[in-house]
């Protein structure tokens, strides 16, 4: 800037640019770390807003024949929340994370596409908006996040509150898949010398595995997104069955997004567990070829295993043993997992680190969760269970239980590399447990709601026997969970501006990303620290070791 | 508790809970296992210096058995679920008992022979296999009984079909389980289980119509019933038969419960239902006709003829 001439006028301008520079900085940023942060705010913001619609819905339930909200509310704000919580939460937050950590990971200074990456924020906040500017039409969508056909079409849903919800996902998914590509292009092309595939931090590994799944299974919502739009606005009939079309042709084609995705939603979490558990065991990872490889078992059953929502459809036995078949093996890979994990903690020295504790509760709510899961792969138990209650228990146990969770370990392990400062732990055990008891208390009483016949998706119940006193529980556990978040976002505020200072390395961990400072520069690195393992900064204070 | 899967009524519904205590027992041992682990772990593994561990990496001998005890699990639960699939889903070689179609919020229950058509309400006799039938007439419901047996979707466009026995004579609860839109919750059903003899006779009483002598207020019902707009989504036996929308009122005071078991079936609730039915079921499609207090007590008074 030395050459530029003096211009009168300049000065000024160059102020209010200052002023303005902020803004723009984050708005233009094409920087994967900022475009990670840009990420994990917006998710945490609409992870309140989903938070809320869930507490609407608990204190609607707390009590038989309550009149809190009206049915059509109801049914708007159980759509939204559970569309909220898996396309504007779930999935975003990892890909948030995966943006910020694995061209650090890899000792790489940037995605191989910048500038898709930042389109595909981008797109993805579009969709969110539209999905909620849709309450500003009168209604927003209220066919439930899977929108079963017929009553997602014009002669039962006349409002445009649904085209809202299909053409914000159809964002979204572009956005998803973008992501994804951006992924795989950059794992394969930018790890940094010494860096193997065989080497990949198993969080990178992961991700990459994730990528692929999203690259087979978004098209599928996309395009049947499109197919419900032209139904809606154009009068075809793909999915009516008067007109030759079929509902049941929605559900195959939405079970083929919508299990994949439900992987698309744990396999990251899985892959930060595989970082948090080693460094806090002080161990490597048992089993590191078992753990990698169990992802790819699973990543392609769960290709093949759709059809398990559809077991009270009536498809004929032949379609439900197959997938009942599929279904319950994919349970073994993520046994090998879990025992793997559990292995690695064996003979270790634990460090109930906030992130730890968040870790070691993800191994036991996952398991829960994992093994309802099994039940429902039983497929005449799926027949009793299904579409009730016990159903609403085993997903937050998968997605809370096991990604939320895992998210929040990764949060307290990686907020220093983010921000450099601690997220304070005193407050961070407040979280941990508010979260853990309020989370178990909201949701392990829907095992039994579940049994005692409670349909899901209802916006009230009459006083059976049992039903009132259970659902008061769940709703006075979700709003202790309510309390946990406010915990978090307090913590997160406070530990912003004077949590301690972290350095490069607080967790004495191996991965690239600790090589760096924190935050890192915009650059990432100085110099790459020379890998010949899977333990790079282990391998520089322990030259003498034979390296696996 | 009143946990109605867990209750079994029917040889159907204890096959499924005989499937489920297995199944349970397997991931009780399971959850056993790993809880169990985790507790040890933390407690016998937990920081006690500041040495580094060893640094072990893998067993193939332990992948081998946790791969392999799991998939001898799953293949045990997978044969046991196909054994209980079986027993419970039996070949359908002759036409229905009942059909079942569930409308946009109320079920309509139909017995082809001998032609009787009632709601919410599925007449069985205990001891004897019914075959249902179940269909829908606009979106995708649900049919469930938990304590009768599993439950199967009500489509629009075709018919699926359960099997269902019950042991004792009873009232068992029903649900729609398929998200149908906004009176989802109360699209609730009852299955009356009687004696053989008891159902014989239920059955030839619904088979003919009610329409006793009228006289009285009754009567002025009768005749506001047909001027108002009662008769365009309602049919009664011996007044008029058309297609019908809303459900049919032939034995309307018979029935247990109105509206989707969202009321008793009183005659309070029945003149409260017919005074403001979208207070009681918001937007369900029987509208509030504006009635007149005498238009109240008339048409609820010729109703409560319906028995």
């Amino acid at each position: 800037m030395s050459d530029t001439p003096f211009v009168p006028g300049l000065v000024e301008d160059a102020d209010r640019v200052k002023a303005h520079s902020a803004w723009l900085e984050w708005v233009s940023t094409v920087d994967h770390k900022r475009i990670g942060l840009l990420y994990l705010f917006t998710t945490l913001f609409f992870f309140c807003v989903g938070g809320a619609e869930a507490l609407l819905i608990r204190i609607q339930l707390a009590w038989p024949n309550n009149t809190f909200l009206s049915p059509d509310e109801y049914n708007q704000i159980f759509t939204m929340h559970g569309t909220t919580m898996i396309f504007l939460v779930v999935v975003p937050v990892l890909l948030g994370l995966a943006n910020y950590l694995t061209p650090l990971m890899i000792g790489a200074s940037d995605m191989a596409l910048p500038r898709l990456n930042a389109f595909s924020f981008w797109v993805f906040l579009f969709g969110g908006i539209l999905l909620y500017f849709s309450f500003a039409t009168g209604q927003a969508p209220n066919a439930g996040w899977f929108s079963y056909a017929p009553l997602s079409e014009n002669s039962y849903s006349i409002r445009p509150g649904l085209d809202y919800w299909a053409l914000a996902l159809l964002g979204i998914g572009v956005g998803t898949v973008a992501t994804a590509i951006n992924l795989i292009v950059t794992i394969v092309t930018l790890r940094t010398e010494g860096l193997t595939i065989r080497r990949l931090p198993l969080f990178v590994w992961m991700v990459l595995i994730n990528s692929f799944l999203i690259i087979f299974a978004l098209p599928a919502l996309n395009a049947s997104l499109v197919m419900l739009l032209v139904d809606r606005l154009l009068n075809a009939h793909f999915f009516t069955h008067v007109g030759g079309g079929s509902p049941v042709l929605w559900q195959h084609y939405f079970w083929s997004f919508g299990h994949p995705e439900v992987y698309i939603m744990v396999l990251p979490a899985f892959g930060i567990i595989s970082e948090v558990i080693p460094v806090f065991s002080r161990k490597p990872i048992f089993g590191y070829g078992f753990v990698a490889a169990s992802t790819v078992a699973i990543a392609l059953l769960s290709v093949g295993v759709w059809a398990h929502h559809m077991f009270a459809v009536g498809l004929g036995h032949a379609w439900e043993y197959a997938f009942g078949a599929s279904s319950l093996l994919i349970a073994v890979p993520t046994g090998v997992k879990i025992f793997n994990w559990i292995a690695t903690m064996w003979g270790g020295s634990i460090r109930f680190t906030t992130s730890m504790l968040f870790a070691i509760a993800f191994l036991f709510t996952f398991t829960i969760g994992g093994l309802s899961g099994v039940i429902f792969a039983t497929v005449p138990i799926d027949w009793q269970v299904t579409d009730t209650y016990f159903v609403v228990a085993h997903m937050h146990y998968v997605l809370f239980g096991g990604t939320a969770f895992a998210v929040m370990a990764g949060l307290y392990y990686w907020f220093p590399k983010m921000t450099g400062r601690m997220l304070d732990e005193r407050r961070g055990v407040w979280n941990f447990w508010l979260m853990f008891i309020g989370f178990n208390t909201t949701f392990f009483v829907q095992h039994f709601l579940g049994l005692a016949g409670m349909p899901r998706r209802v916006y009230t119940y009459g006083d059976l026997p049992g039903w009132a006193v259970m659902n008061l529980i769940s709703t006075i556990g979700a709003f202790v969970l309510g309390i946990s978040v406010l915990v978090l976002l307090w913590n997160i505020r406070i530990s912003r501006q004077t949590g301690a200072p972290a350095g490069d390395n607080p967790w004495n961990a191996w991965t690239l990303e600790w090589a760096t400072t924190s935050p890192p520069p915009e650059h990432n690195f100085d110099a790459v620290p020379p890998v010949h393992g899977r333990r790079p900064l282990w391998d520089l204070t322990h030259p003498q070791e034979v390296r696996p | 508790m009143g946990l109605d899967v867990l209750n079994p009524a029917s040889p159907q519904a204890v096959e499924l809970l005989r499937l489920w205590d297995r199944c349970l027992w397997i991931c009780a041992f399971l959850l056993f296992v790993v809880t169990g682990s985790i507790v040890w772990i933390v407690i016998r593994f937990r920081r006690r210096d500041d040495r580094e561990p060893p640094q072990t990496t893998g067993n193939l001998r332990l992948e081998a058995l946790w791969t392999g005890v799991p998939i001898l699990l799953v293949a045990t639960l997978f044969v046991l679920s196909v054994v209980a699939a079986e027993a419970i889903d039996r070949p359908i070689r002759r036409d229905p008992d009942i059909v079942v179609t569930g409308h946009q919020w109320w079920w309509e229950v139909r017995y082809p022979n001998p032609g009787v058509i009632t709601a919410n309400e599925v007449h069985v006799p205990v001891g004897r296999d019914v075959l249902i039938g179940v269909d829908s007439a606009d979106v995708i419901h649900d049919f469930w009984a938990p304590r009768l047996g599993r439950k199967i979707d009500a489509f629009p466009g075709y018919r699926n079909y359960i099997w269902i026995r019950a042991r004792q004579a009873g009232v068992y609860n029903g649900f729609c389980a398929e998200f149908c839109g906004a009176q989802h919750a109360w699209m609730r059903f009852r299955v009356v289980a009687e004696d053989p003899a008891a159902y014989e006779q239920w059955l030839a009483a619904q088979a003919t119509p009610a329409l006793p002598a009228y006289s009285g207020e009754a009567l002025t019902g009768e005749t506001r019933f047909k001027e108002l707009t009662c008769v365009n989504c309602h049919n009664i036996a011996g007044i008029n038969r058309q297609k019908q929308f809303g459900p049919d009122l032939t034995h309307v005071a018979s029935r247990q419960m109105l509206a989707g078991e969202r009321l008793k079936n009183t005659p309070k609730n029945l003149r409260d239902w017919l005074h403001q039915p979208n207070i009681l079921k918001p937007e369900c499609f029987m509208p509030n006709l504006n009635l007149s207090d005498a238009d109240l007590t008339s048409v609820t008074a010729f109703l409560e003829t319906l028995k």
